[in-house]
């Protein structure tokens, strides 16, 4: 008998998202992935000074504030040609990574294991679903004492972020031009002892944590394994080699590696909340809000690559970069991501000592009056997020944003192809329609970050609307 | 050397000590003994979620202790078990089962546009869209206290900013009870957890004209900034990374009222955007961030549409707060929109060899 399940809100994750699901024989057969709010960033950012936009756009996501800070940063650095100096890569990277560090952590903890561990007998882990929980009592006590430790360790990685960016989240060290604060003796041994906090706890509960879970459900290596699809933009810049990065720009697709281009993005919105357009490249959008289209059924477009559904995100940092090629599957994603968090601690610890204390941290520059484009983009915390540009003297005229989150759940596209996460959710098997814990694990192994995927717009579509005026 | 006796009986005085602040403070006890915690609902709506994880920052009392031992927390986005329509019946029940009990804690600004539409908070389970605005004034009548976290929910922040493309309002725009605003970009751990704290036991506490508790909304930064010094001695920052006043190149501080210079951010206390050598945005102001921007302009020369009229009112807010000759200067100026010529030569900054460096040491000449 075939069955929809509508989960709405999907909780635990950054944002409003609504999943259905259709189940025939116990196993999901359809999927849609819809965004239920929409805020309209990139028309607010319209005739504002393009040296505000990365405080602005911070605010697109309050776990992943400083990524926006970075592609935000890049792309007005890169419409007006300003070289950052070595000091600003680090301090850009040491921020960026805490923070990094900070949403692995929370998305692990806080977000993931309560699909997979049953928790405590109180509010807010009750009410849950009773259904497939496979940890042993000594274990699930490991893990839940994990949870409790977890809400310190997060903060120290989140103070990291202040030590040099003033507070966190929405961090202010991350500007166009570089960074504003010093890289300081006092500043370098805080940051270095909170680090080391941090990596014990990656390295004696984060990681034991992870294994165990996988080998608790080993068969999530088989499940959600989606197109197989990855992308990744250039993570983590080297200081002193412009263009060059720690984690590198990928493309893999039917089981080959591709060099990516920018200019292969298309976005469609035929099963969007915006009104009908062609799918067009981000920098050249031009869509507007039509909350009542038919057919359509979320407030996220459809970004796809060279046509194709790609998702991002850590595994596809790591697929790159050739340290994790195990699989692609719900289990991998989350392995993955704890790999990385891993990884990037022991990154920061080089990037604070290759810190140049009394060199400089910000490199000034002018806004001639005349109209400039620019690309700026991050790995991000979930993967491939970038900003496109244009303004003219200290006017904003175009600020479009697609955000990893919208790579991997986007709607179906102009030919009804699923989104990734929607790919990923077909053939998983349901075994208690009124306890379907197991759309959750395949869904919350993105990482999906619903606060970043809403957003529009183009601005041309105002533009048009002024001139008629 | 306590013997064993000794030690149990000091253990057991402890304790009886601890019973009598219990009997004199029973709100207390209450609220942080675990006897009965109090209901919270944490209602997520147009927010970017940064107030929720900025709270989870707090350092004392910790997340954990917050979440295990001191409330219930029935409805979280963020934190709950549950999901889908177990997670919106456990909002309903909860509403019904603690009315009048329970802490309504508010994030994130409420879109009016197209029905609420573009907003909401998941599916009724009946199958309409769960708007926002239906579950915030569905919520607030039932609640004993009403706090909005963040500058969304308490003045409409970011995503109110013109154009308003979603037609966001703060909380108190749509309902009828009181709500303490407790503002910032995102909220400090102390303002959110402390304006709890002090609801649980003290109930509302003393409010500004904009409804932020005053004991940390209460201080102006421009009066309490380390960097005051180089203010009134002319030494601005041309860019950020400078280590000076930041006045030149955007602070806020002279408008804005919160605690950041004395509290800082966060945890350990260990920095806040002057000391990193940037401006302060003005976050938890009403008029954050139309008002506040461009970030990197001089409160003067600030042009936005309608900047003007919120500046103003806020400058006489701060007129009555200061009687200094330089600030009272710098009032005039963002009250009348001009910028005297004395007030620019004021700013111009001096050789730095004639300013005494207050933060050096008698003696340091002598160790170099």
């Amino acid at each position: 008998m075939s069955q929809k399940i509508r989960i709405s809100p999907v909780t635990r994750i950054n944002g409003f998202w609504n999943i259905e699901v259709q189940v025939d024989g116990g196993v999901i057969t359809d999927a849609w992935s819809s965004g239920i709010f929409f805020r309209g960033f990139e028309e607010i950012l319209k005739g504002r000074d393009p040296r505000d936009a990365a405080y602005l756009t911070e605010r697109i996501c309050g776990i992943c504030s400083t990524a926006h800070a970075i592609a935000s940063s890049m792309a007005i650095e890169d419409a007006l040609k300003v070289k950052i100096p070595k000091n600003a890569v680090l301090l850009r990277n040491l921020s960026f990574g805490a923070d990094l560090l900070q949403n692995h952590i929370r998305h692990f903890y806080l977000l993931s294991i309560l699909d997979f561990v049953r928790g405590p007998d109180m509010p807010p882990f009750i009410p849950r679903y009773e259904s497939d929980y496979r940890l042993s009592r000594p274990e699930t006590d490991r893990f839940i004492d994990s949870y409790r430790q977890h809400f310190e360790v997060a903060r120290l990685t989140h103070e990291m972020v202040t030590v040099f960016g003033g507070k966190a989240p929405h961090q202010h060290g991350i500007t166009a031009g570089g960074f504003t604060s010093l890289p300081t003796a006092d500043k370098i041994q805080k940051f270095m002892g909170m680090l080391d906090l941090v990596g014990e706890f990656i390295n004696d509960k984060l990681i034991p944590d992870v294994e165990l879970l996988a080998r608790r459900y080993e068969d999530y290596y088989r499940i959600g394994r989606g197109y197989g699809n990855l992308l990744a933009y250039g993570n983590f810049a080297l200081a002193g080699r412009p263009g060059e990065f720690v984690m590198p720009f990928g493309v893999y697709s039917g089981g080959k590696f591709e060099k990516f281009d920018f200019a292969k993005i298309r976005e469609h919105v035929h099963r969007s909340w915006f009104m009908q357009d062609q799918p067009r490249y981000p920098g050249e959008g031009s869509t507007e809000p039509a909350p009542d289209k038919e057919d359509a059924y979320s407030w996220v477009k459809a970004p796809r690559y060279d046509g194709k559904p790609f998702e991002t995100g850590p595994i596809s940092h790591l697929w790159m970069s050739g340290d994790y090629r195990r699989g692609i599957s719900t289990m991998d994603r989350i392995m993955a991501r704890v790999l990385e968090a891993k990884i990037v601690a022991d990154l920061m610890r080089q990037w604070l000592k290759e810190l140049q204390i009394g060199q400089p941290v910000f490199q000034p520059f002018e806004m001639p009056d005349r109209e400039v484009e620019g690309l700026g983009f991050s790995g991000a915390m979930r993967g491939a997020l970038a900003h496109w540009v244009r303004f003219k003297g200290k006017r904003i005229l175009h600020y479009q944003i697609v955000t990893p989150s919208a790579w991997y759940c986007s709607p179906r596209d102009m030919h009804g192809i699923r989104g990734p996460i929607e790919e990923a959710l077909v053939g998983t098997p349901i075994a208690d329609r009124a306890n379907p814990i197991e759309i959750g694990r395949v869904a919350r192994a993105f990482d999906p970050c619903l606060a970043c995927a809403v957003h529009l717009i183009d601005l041309k579509g105002k533009n048009r609307a002024a001139g008629r005026v | 050397m306590l013997t064993r006796r000794q030690f149990i009986r000091l253990a057991m005085t402890t304790t009886a000590a601890l019973q009598l602040s219990d009997m004199l403070i029973p709100h207390l006890a209450e609220a942080f003994t675990g006897k009965k915690k109090p209901p919270v609902i944490w209602l997520e709506m147009m927010t970017c979620t940064g107030d929720y994880l900025s709270t989870a920052n707090t350092l004392h009392p910790n997340m954990r202790q917050l979440l295990f031992d001191t409330i219930d927390l029935y409805y979280s986005n963020t934190t709950m078990a549950a999901e889908g329509e177990m997670a919106i019946r456990a909002l309903l029940e909860t509403a019904e089962r603690e009315k009048g009990e329970f802490i309504l804690i508010a994030e994130g600004t409420v879109p009016l546009k197209n029905n609420g539409q573009y907003g909401a908070i998941g599916y009724h389970p009946d199958g309409r869209l769960f708007t926002d605005i239906e579950a915030i004034r569905f919520l607030a009548p039932k609640a004993k206290y009403i706090m909005a976290v963040g500058t969304c929910a308490s003045f409409g922040g970011p995503y109110a900013a013109r154009p308003n493309p979603s037609g966001s309002v703060a909380v108190h725009k749509v309902v009828d009870q009181q709500v303490v605003n407790v503002p910032g970009c995102p909220v400090h751990p102390d303002w959110a957890i402390g304006t709890l704290t002090h609801l649980l036991l003290y109930g509302v506490p003393n409010l500004d004209a904009f409804n932020r508790p005053t004991v940390f909304f209460g201080k102006r930064i421009h009066d309490w900034c380390p960097r005051r010094q180089h203010f009134d001695n002319g030494i601005f920052a041309e860019q950020p990374g400078e280590e000076k006043c930041t006045y030149k190149i955007g602070c806020k501080g002279p408008v804005t009222f919160v605690d950041c210079p004395t509290r800082q951010w966060i945890g350990d206390h260990n920095s806040w955007p002057v000391e990193a050598n940037s401006p302060c945005i003005g976050c938890v102001n009403p008029d954050f961030p139309d008002g506040m921007s461009p970030f990197y302009a001089h409160l003067p020369d600030m042009n936005v549409s309608g900047v003007r009229a919120s500046t103003d009112k806020l400058g006489l807010g701060v007129a009555a707060f200061t009687a200094g000759s330089i600030a009272t200067h710098l009032l005039a100026n963002v009250a009348t929109g001009r910028l005297g010529k004395h007030w620019i030569d004021g700013t111009r900054p001096r050789t730095e060899g004639i300013i005494r460096d207050i933060r050096k040491h008698a003696g340091d000449d002598k160790k170099q």
